[in-house]
């Protein structure tokens, strides 16, 4: 099965999407993390949202890691173009998950040097600034980023230029991204998805009925943003010109309504992508109109990681660019910046883990999360964040 | 060096990584220490079912948690800094060193990540077995992780197991085994984690140490330094031995690196191992000054164990800057070029690679062919290519030599540490050893400094390279400028300090708390 180079790029992008997607949904915990204060109004309701969120966070990151090894791993010229290129992005972003994970631990540690309010604003720049920005960063694989890739350069060793073979073009070095506002669409839609689905995680976690009416009133403040920011992306990213690459020879150039026919050529995305939506919107609407249903971070839940597994797939099959620059033939393909066949193979062998982890994952999950937290459960815990 | 680098600008992505390794280093160890530790006790407890054993194992949990989560903030730049700060070097060996990277996600953080949510929530949740396989668990997978990053870390000290591959510009893995079982991997593997053992061992007898000074929580001080003690005497002669071989695969791989861990300037037959001795300042590997003010040498030590024959001829830093050429008197020859020569057949090599690219761009496969073959006999000096100075590939002699020998002496030290630790244990009169129970205790910092001073032998004596001989660090780092990393240098700085000093607030805290002895409650 792992024989074809060309399937292997294919497996291994598939790969990427779905750790991205399913990251997407992790950052349930980074919305809830801005919602604290919203949310809780004594010290009490504040330390059980808090806790339910602190079961959690290190699935958020460890994907985030795993995402970025894996990256690492399969596509090694994306690696070095976007993290070398966009350092102040990527920067940003890993402060901004730094500072999470001491922030439960040492949240109401007795001397903790920097104090509880710090803490929960880390917590809360975390959850605002990783989520807008990991949106931004996300949005330029559709957008484009002004860099260079040019392998002949490892052979400069004299003369002007330095043997580096990627550099970006323009001096803010990736924060540029900020200033486009199509990216700024997706950093914003996922900044208020991942605040809808930490309150669809309250719901299912959290059993106190002062909690459970704020949620409410707070899900329909941020499901109207999120609807009007992910649908001026999608509306935008299916208008506009994408990147297109030659399968012959692999020239990149613009095409109309590239992102739009890649729906429709791949009917199987394209279903994955309306189902995803409807899934996401059936949660939001049956959590609001309904006083019993605490079940809804499911569909939503399923429905975020279909959208952004098709969005990537749209991304980096048919022919496209996944990762372009406005100078075209420095664009990346899933076929010009992945590793050798060798060690695809070997990676994906590594691959047929993965079930495995989630299997144990999901049995521990439930060993530990089998009943609701409430004020109780607060009282006699042995360790509580 | 070449010239179309801004040495600053890798001076400070070096520093950089430094800073941010060293900190990631400060926390790592005692979780791979105290997380066997901590299983340890769990098991007698579950054995015994005696529940003082529970509040044992779950005071150390506690410190355990505490440290763990400032390894995690402090792990998660250091991966994304090869593509940030090192992003040639991640194109030109991705495509081997970043497996490693995605195999310890997939298999090692994960498994630690999920059961210590178990470990920590699951005491009153579920069974007493399963929470102790958690336990187990969760320190199988720090080490596992442990595992991964040293077999990454390994090869760039010994690349193996692939092969350039000119038209992609990048070197290539051919054989996975080769990269994951590498014996300098393996040592490096071995060797870390047991040092990792004896500094989460040190941890628990020193602050054990200090309740029996203030005469609290006896019971549960002596029996954690009975567990700490055996543990930590096993691990610590354990460690020597890996150290033994860490330090004869150096001599084999890195033989610049074995020079100036010993400060041999001149190569000798039948060398003697330095014990204690201290470096003329000011000293260049080609002037007349003698190496040493004074020393103190156990003869033939250091042929011996470098190359297991007390009369092997071991090369100095001069020498292999220089080149030698040398028959002992057993007629055995070793030799090797100068750096001169490498640093020219290095440019043949980067020269080949080019106007390979430029025939094959051109379609003259003929021309092609020719620059290959070129390329493919110079490659081994690869990396020499991007240097111009033959004294550049000397480390930094002093400071690899002195972090080698404080953790050597250290190592020796602990030793006896827990052996006489054991002996008044054997005794029953720990408690009335004031003396000792107080060196316990500073013996604590000593641990964190043998710790990094490893690290500081390891990476400070390869230098020049990245990946020995095929590339250096100037031509390892990214397009940015200079001033930026200089930012992110501070701001880490800044960042990891407080973090640091927050964490020590808390630890000191909750020591002196001490064990919870009800259940429940903060
Ligand atoms: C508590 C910490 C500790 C102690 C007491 C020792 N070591 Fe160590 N040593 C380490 C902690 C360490 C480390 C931090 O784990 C290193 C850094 C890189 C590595 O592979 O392990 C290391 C590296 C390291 C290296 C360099 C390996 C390389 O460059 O690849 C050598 C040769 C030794 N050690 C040898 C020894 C010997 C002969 C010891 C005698 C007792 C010793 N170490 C004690
Ligand atoms: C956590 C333990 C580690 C510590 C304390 C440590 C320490 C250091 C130090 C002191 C330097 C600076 C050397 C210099 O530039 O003069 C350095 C550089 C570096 N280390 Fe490590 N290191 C550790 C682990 C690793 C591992 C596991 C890897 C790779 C898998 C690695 C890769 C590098 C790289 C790429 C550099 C920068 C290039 C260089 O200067 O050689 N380090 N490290
Ligand atoms: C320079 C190379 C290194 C990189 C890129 C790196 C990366 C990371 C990352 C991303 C994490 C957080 C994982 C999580 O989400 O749970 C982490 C934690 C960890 N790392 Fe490293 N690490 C490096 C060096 C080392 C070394 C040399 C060791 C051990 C010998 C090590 C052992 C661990 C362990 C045991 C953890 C678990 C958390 C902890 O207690 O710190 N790492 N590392």
């Amino acid at each position: 099965m792992f024989e074809s180079y060309e399937f292997l790029q294919h497996y291994w992008w598939f790969i990427i999407s779905l750790l991205g997607a399913v990251l997407v949904f992790l950052l349930f915990v980074q919305g809830g993390q801005t919602l604290i204060y919203s949310i809780g109004k004594t010290d009490n309701e504040r330390t059980m949202l808090v806790n339910t969120l602190g079961r959690k966070w290190e699935f958020t990151f460890t994907t985030l890691v795993t995402f970025g090894g894996a990256f690492f791993a399969s596509f090694p010229l994306f690696y070095s173009t976007s993290f070398g290129g966009a350092y102040w992005v990527w920067m940003a972003i890993l402060f901004a998950f730094i500072i999470q994970a001491i922030s439960y631990e040492y949240r109401t540690k007795p001397d903790n040097f920097l104090g509880k309010r710090t803490f929960e604003a880390f917590l809360f720049i975390n959850g605002a600034l990783g989520t807008f920005l990991l949106g931004t960063a996300v949005a330029t694989f559709f957008t484009g980023s002004d860099f260079l890739v040019d392998k002949n350069n490892i052979t400069l060793i004299t003369g002007d230029v330095s043997p580096v073979i990627s550099r970006w073009t323009g001096p803010a070095h990736g924060l540029e991204a900020v200033l486009n506002f199509h990216n700024v669409s997706l950093g914003l839609a996922v900044f208020f998805l991942s605040r809808v689905l930490g309150l669809l995680y309250f719901e299912n976690t959290i059993d106190q009925p002062e909690i459970a009416k704020r949620i409410k009133k707070q899900l329909l403040y941020n499901a109207i943003p999120f609807v009007a920011f992910f649908l001026t992306f999608v509306i935008w990213l299916l208008l506009r010109d994408g990147f297109a690459v030659n399968p012959e020879t692999g020239e990149v150039y613009m095409e109309a309504y590239k992102y739009f026919f890649n729906l429709i050529e791949m009917p199987i995305v394209g279903i994955m992508f309306l189902l995803g939506v409807v899934l996401v919107l059936f949660g939001i609407g049956r959590s609001l109109f309904s006083d019993t249903c605490d079940k809804a971070i499911w569909p939503a839940g399923a429905g975020t990681v279909l959208t952004v597994l098709s969005l990537f797939l749209i991304a980096g099959y048919n022919n496209t660019a996944f990762y372009p620059s406005t100078n075209l033939s420095s664009s990346l393909t899933i076929f010009n910046s992945s590793s050798s066949p060798y060690t695809l193979k070997v990676m994906s062998y590594v691959s047929i883990l993965v079930p495995f982890v989630a299997a144990y994952i999901v049995y521990a999950w439930r060993s530990v999360n089998n009943k609701k937290i409430d004020q109780d459960e607060m009282d006699n815990e042995s360790h509580v964040y | 060096m070449i010239e179309n680098v801004d040495i600053s600008l890798v001076d400070w992505s070096r520093a950089q990584f430094a800073l941010t390794a060293m900190y990631h280093w400060m926390f790592v160890p005692l979780t791979l220490g105290l997380a066997f530790i901590m299983a340890i006790m769990e098991t007698i407890y579950v054995k015994t079912g005696n529940p003082e054993w529970k509040t044992i194992t779950k005071f150390w949990m506690t410190l355990f948690g505490i440290n763990f989560a400032i390894g995690v903030a402090t792990g998660l730049i250091l991966e994304f800094e090869f593509g940030t700060n090192w992003s040639n070097y991640s194109w030109f060996v991705g495509d081997i060193f970043g497996a490693p990277l995605a195999i310890e996600g997939i298999m090692a953080f994960f498994l630690e990540s999920t059961f210590i949510a178990v470990m920590f929530f699951g005491w009153n949740k579920i069974s007493k077995k399963f929470h102790l396989v958690s336990t187990w668990l969760v320190a199988f997978g720090a080490n596992l992780s442990a595992l991964w990053i040293l077999v990454a870390n390994g090869w760039m000290q010994f690349p193996t197991g692939m092969k350039f591959n000119p038209e992609t510009a990048r070197n290539e893995m051919e054989n996975f085994w080769e990269v994951f079982l590498s014996p300098v991997a393996i040592n490096k593997f071995l060797h870390t984690i047991s040092s990792g053992y004896v500094l989460g061992s040190i941890f628990v007898l020193g602050i054990s140490a200090w309740f029996l000074i203030r005469g609290r929580h006896k019971l549960l001080a002596k029996r954690s330094i009975i567990v700490a003690s055996v543990f930590g005497l096993i691990t610590s002669l354990f460690l020597v031995m890996t150290g033994d071989g860490s330090a004869y695969e150096v001599a084999q791989k890195q033989p610049m690196k074995l020079a100036a861990m010993e400060g041999l300037y001149e190569g000798q037959e039948g060398a003697g191992l330095v014990a204690v001795g201290a470096l003329t300042p000011g000293k260049e590997y080609n002037d007349n000054k003698d190496a040493f003010l004074f020393k103190v040498e156990i003869p033939k030590m250091l042929s011996l164990l470098s190359y297991r024959d007390a009369d092997a001829f071991v090369p100095g830093v001069k020498d292999i800057v220089e080149g030698y050429d040398y028959t002992n008197k057993n007629g055995v020859t070793t030799n090797d070029i100068s750096a001169e020569e490498k640093i020219k057949k290095g440019k043949i090599a980067i020269n080949a690679l080019a106007n390979f690219r430029k025939a094959k761009e051109a379609g003259n496969e003929a021309k092609a062919k020719e620059y290959r073959i070129t390329l493919e006999e110079n490659f081994q000096y690869f990396g020499y290519g991007y240097l111009n100075d033959p004294a550049s590939i000397i480390p930094n002699v002093p400071l690899t030599f002195y972090s080698f020998h404080i953790m050597v002496a250290l190592g020796f030290l602990f030793i006896a540490l827990f052996a006489v630790a054991l002996v008044f244990i054997y005794k029953n009169n720990l408690e009335k050893q004031k003396w000792f129970l107080w060196t316990a205790l500073f013996s604590i910092p000593l641990a964190y400094i043998a710790s990094q001073s490893g690290w500081i032998v390891a990476e400070e004596g390869r230098q020049p390279w990245v990946i020995q001989d095929i590339l250096p660090t100037v031509a390892a780092v990214s397009q940015i400028d200079a001033s930026s990393v200089q930012i992110t240098f501070w701001l880490f700085a800044a960042i990891f300090t407080a973090l640091l000093i927050a964490e020590i607030k808390i630890l000191i805290r909750q020591i002196k708390i001490g064990p919870k002895d009800q259940e429940g409650g903060k």
